[in-house]
């Protein structure tokens, strides 16, 4: 039983989205960059249930399992560049990781 | 009882990843990220994805977010200053905020997403069966490919965390 209608699931996606995209935008601290690309990801995977799921279909189910799947070679990938780069750099903030700048 | 459920859950959501962007501790933002996670997956279970629920809390809560903590530990940044906010980009923000309240007004002004009643039939992402059948047969070939790209992946991480000799830094 569905009472919220696909437009409360479609804004709160987009509202989840605006975030963590503010989230990219302002933070200087990529740890914590990172972390809000993982929740726009999951703002699109909200979405795709919920439409797939108002339409009947398992198509967007399916594709999330597929994004979920990627999304975690994602992380594991980001994560070792961030290790190696505090290695080499001793920083994280992206004010200082200004090589390509000039 | 049950929009009651979705506005719990809505809000618990927003308000964490709020929390993710907001806070100045890079653990609490990792503490916040969990909690959004499992606001998202009592609305995956609100929308029948019973599957993609549980999939969430194990592959994000369990391994994703552990391992944010684990690199926040293992650089342990914690002591730097002025450690928040980048300088306010006053036009892409202003760009960004046009693009979202037109999306939103949008969406309010021309009335209800085209949708069939959800409730005329069950869902179909509640069964574990579906899945199965789908996944081996129409996306056989995505589900190899997926397998290729966790192998790359793995591998990459390897090369990446191996400490390479006469590598000169930039600056």
């Amino acid at each position: 039983m569905i009472t919220a209608t696909l437009n409360e699931y479609v804004i709160l996606s987009v509202v989840l989205f605006a975030i963590g995209f503010f989230g990219v935008l302002l933070r200087k601290n990529t740890l914590v960059l990172f972390m809000s690309l993982e929740l726009m990801l999951i703002a699109s995977t909200l979405a795709l249930v919920a439409f797939s799921r108002f339409n009947h279909t398992l198509d967007g189910n399916v594709f999330v399992f597929f994004i979920f799947t990627v999304a975690a070679a994602e992380v594991a990938v980001g994560l070792a560049i961030i290790v190696a780069l505090f290695r080499k750099r001793h920083t994280i903030r992206v004010d200082e990781l200004d090589a390509l700048k000039n | 009882m049950a929009p009651a459920l979705f506005h719990l859950f809505a809000l618990l959501t927003v308000a964490s990843a709020v929390g993710v962007v907001a806070t100045k501790n890079a653990v609490t933002a990792a503490m916040s990220f969990l909690l959004c996670l499992v606001g998202v997956a009592g609305l995956f279970v609100q929308l029948d994805a019973y599957l993609l629920a549980f999939l969430l809390l194990l592959v994000y809560a369990g391994a994703v977010v552990a391992l944010f903590l684990f690199i926040i530990m293992l650089l342990d940044t914690q002591g730097q200053k002025n450690w928040g906010f980048k300088k306010f980009p006053i036009f892409v923000s202003l760009i960004a905020l046009g693009l979202l309240l037109t999306g939103l007004g949008t969406f309010v002004t021309r009335g209800q997403l085209d949708a069939p009643n959800p409730n005329a039939a069950g869902g179909v992402g509640a069964a574990l069966k579906p899945y199965a059948y789908q996944l081996f047969t129409t996306y056989l070939l995505p589900v190899q490919v997926m397998g290729f790209l966790l192998l790359i992946a793995m591998l990459g991480v390897i090369v990446l965390s191996k400490k390479i000799d006469g590598v000169e830094d930039v600056k």
